[in-house]
């Protein structure tokens, strides 16, 4: 497999990435770019990406965009993408964007700003960051992101301190045929407290790639909501990674919501120290010919770790999905508790779902379960539905919405969640079904 | 108010139903008795609308239409109530969100307006107190994790919002302790009317103490095999199905 366009290409824009000027930086990117260089991006070959080829990619060529090209972006487009009510980062087109970004009455205790920014003002706090997160890590995807990340959110809270109101950060794409590629670190200090929502959207109509990675560190006793909401628009690639690390009794609740994408990838992974608890909750719709892949993992390393993870896929006309969700208990994880649940609803003959849960138990003292289902809409419920009056179609659409706001139900920040059921709505729009009603 | 005449009926080509002919009138309560396996729910099922039953001859004619024509949302639009007798869940489906879609699409049917926010609250507040069912209920999700008792009181809800013509109660009866039996009953006897008609399915005479039927049939090997008033469910009650099989040796 070879990518060397895309080396060309971005070798070319090699010493205006940040941290140019940083040797340990450069170290870093010059090692990932060779490990790039040998295999490429991900290729169906490997077991990890089995399911989801990429190698489109390397047929079309997205180009970097340069800070300078700064779009203009219309305010009330982006406006219904803002949460009410939180902080916001904004990332447009790979590059932060402080115009756009609203971090007002923010504690100063915190750091929130871009890699670029931080790099500049906070070089030590990067690099203690930066990779933590990877070392069981390797696949192309995340090579190429090291190696030519542009910029990124970075967001460091300190010990104790509990943020008052969510992080949002936008992932805006503005530019045809571009690629976003960033990376962003989050870091929680002792017993700090915080929710994050990263949001993925692209202007209508257009095609791109989006290749972000986000590396989050959770240090003794810190919590962490983190949502993705990705809804990129229907010719947009995504390749999205949440790689975390938490430490003992550290808390990570994670809400996945893939609707977007032509084809997209979402890796989730985690790896607990002692009784850290983390749950995995996804929802994965898809239409037409979208692809959507995702792909968890959960490394319990030590004693006492709680894991709970529930994924849910919706796919229709010809639509696929893949959900690899893969649990390793090791030999020092005793008395690990780990649940996984996988249900798929197939609303076509076409549609399709590779479905693959692994369980690795390398200790003996463990409480761990998972099961899978995949299945159609059901016959006795669609006429009992109808039995009350309800024409037909709406029934469906009432027990297919009703399956998916299940998962949406589980997120606990109301503005979200109502955007959620919004995009819910839109993605079937002939629902029949009243948001009045809700 | 129903005409069946004759009615065959085949599921996967068995004969389930074999000539069946009833006739209700407006306010009558018809109870339909009968073993295991005799096609009571079949019937039920057939007069709903369910997929997977094939009539192979006879009519049903409702209100004067073709009752068979029609799908089974537009039955429940023209006022065919099935009370199930296995209510199915529903999850993420509020109990209050199905009265609100079913009963509107049954208003736009009739050409009546939605009702608004707060009248239909009342008016589901007001119907909850039929079956005695906590309001909490209203916002559960449809049947889910209920006990046997709590959903037939919902199917009873459903009816009591939806004021059908014709209520049929596949086996409601059944898994029913004494009180909620009771609270059932009490439910379907308050919305008994003049213009409102009752198919009673059930295997045992105890629902008929609580509502009193004006007819009687015994359903057997798909057939109708004896029609009386309210004695011969007491009748069946004494000499048990066995005696409606000698019956029929007796015949044949």
């Amino acid at each position: 497999m070879s990518a060397t366009s895309y080396i060309e290409r971005y070798q070319s824009i090699a010493d205006e990435l940040p941290g140019y000027n940083l040797p340990w930086l450069n170290a870093v990117r010059q090692l990932a770019l060779g490990s790039f260089e040998s295999t490429g991006f991900p290729s169906p070959r490997e077991e990890e990406w089995k399911y989801t080829n990429v190698t489109a990619l390397e047929k079309k060529l997205f180009a970097p965009s340069s800070i300078s090209t700064s779009s203009t972006i219309d305010k009330e487009w982006l406006e219904t993408h803002k949460l009410a009510d939180t902080w916001t980062l904004v990332l447009v087109d790979g590059y932060f964007d402080p115009k756009l970004s609203d971090l007002v009455g923010l504690t100063d205790k915190v750091i929130a700003t871009g890699i670029a920014e931080a790099l500049q003002s906070h070089p030590h706090r990067v690099k203690a960051l930066l990779g933590t997160t990877l070392e069981k890590e390797s696949h192309g995807f995340l090579a190429f992101n090291t190696a030519y990340f542009s910029d990124g959110a970075f967001i460091d809270i300190p010990a104790d301190v509990i943020l008052k109101k969510p992080l949002q950060i936008l992932h805006i794409s503005t530019r045809n045929e571009a690629l976003a590629n960033t990376r962003s670190l989050v870091g929680l200090g002792r017993n700090a407290e915080a929710k994050l929502i990263e949001t993925f959207i692209g202007l209508p109509n257009i095609s791109y790639l989006t290749a972000a990675v986000t590396e989050i560190h959770l240090t003794e006793n810190a919590a962490l909501d983190h949502y993705k909401l990705q809804v990129e628009t229907d010719k947009a690639y995504h390749f999205g990674g949440v790689y975390v690390k938490q430490d003992k009794t550290s808390r990570f609740y994670q809400h996945n919501l893939s609707f977007g994408g032509l084809l997209a990838r979402n890796e989730i992974h985690a790896e607990l120290a002692t009784a850290a608890e983390c749950e995995m909750n996804g929802l994965f719709l898809a239409k037409n010919r979208q692809h959507v892949d995702n792909h968890t993992l959960i490394h319990h390393v030590e004693p006492h770790g709680i894991s709970r993870e529930t994924y849910r896929g919706v796919l229709a006309d010809r639509a696929r999905g893949v959900f690899q969700g893969r649990i390793v208990v090791h030999p020092q994880a005793q008395k690990t508790s780990a649940e996984m649940n996988n249900r798929n609803l197939l609303l076509s003959e076409d549609a399709e779902i590779d479905a693959k849960p692994q369980l690795e138990i390398l200790a003996d003292d463990v409480k761990c379960s998972h099961g899978v289902a995949v299945g159609q809409l059901d016959s006795e419920s669609i006429f009992y539905l109808v039995s009350r009056g309800v024409d037909r179609e709406t029934a469906k659409n009432m027990l297919t919405f009703a399956f998916a706001n299940e998962m949406v139900e589980k997120i606990g920040l109301e503005s979200l969640r109502t955007k959620v059921q919004d995009h819910l709505l839109n993605i079937f729009p002939q629902t029949g079904i009243r948001r009045d009603w809700l | 108010m129903l005409k069946i005449e004759n009615l065959h009926v085949r599921v996967e080509d068995k004969p389930i139903l074999k000539g069946i002919s009833l006739h209700i009138k407006p306010g009558e309560v018809h109870a339909i008795m009968g073993p295991n396996g005799s096609g009571k729910s079949t019937l039920s099922h057939v007069l709903a609308g369910r997929d997977g039953y094939e009539v192979t001859a006879g009519t049903v004619i409702y209100k004067g239409k073709n009752l068979l024509d029609m799908p089974p949302e537009e039955r429940a639009r023209e006022g065919v109530f099935l009370a199930f007798q296995y209510p199915v869940e529903i999850p993420g489906v509020s109990n209050v969100y199905l009265l609100k879609a079913a009963l509107n699409a049954v208003r736009k049917h009739r050409g009546l307006p939605e009702l608004d926010a707060f009248d239909f609250l009342q008016m589901i507040k007001a119907k909850t107190k039929l079956v005695e069912m906590d309001e909490k209920f209203l916002y559960r999700a449809v049947n889910e994790g209920f006990s046997g008792g709590e959903k037939k009181r919902n199917e009873i809800l459903q009816m009591a919002v939806l004021e059908p013509s014709l209520c049929i109660l596949d086996e409601t009866d059944s898994g029913l302790d004494i009180d909620a039996l009771k609270i059932v009953s009490d439910g379907v006897n308050s919305l008994r009317s003049a213009d409102r008609s009752f198919i009673l399915v059930t295997h045992y005479q105890r629902l008929l103490d609580y509502i009193k039927p004006d007819q009687v049939h015994v359903l057997a090997q798909g057939r109708i095999v004896k029609t009386g008033d309210a004695s011969l469910a007491l009748e069946l009650e004494e000499r048990g199905y066995g005696w409606i099989d000698q019956t029929m040796g007796e015949a044949a």
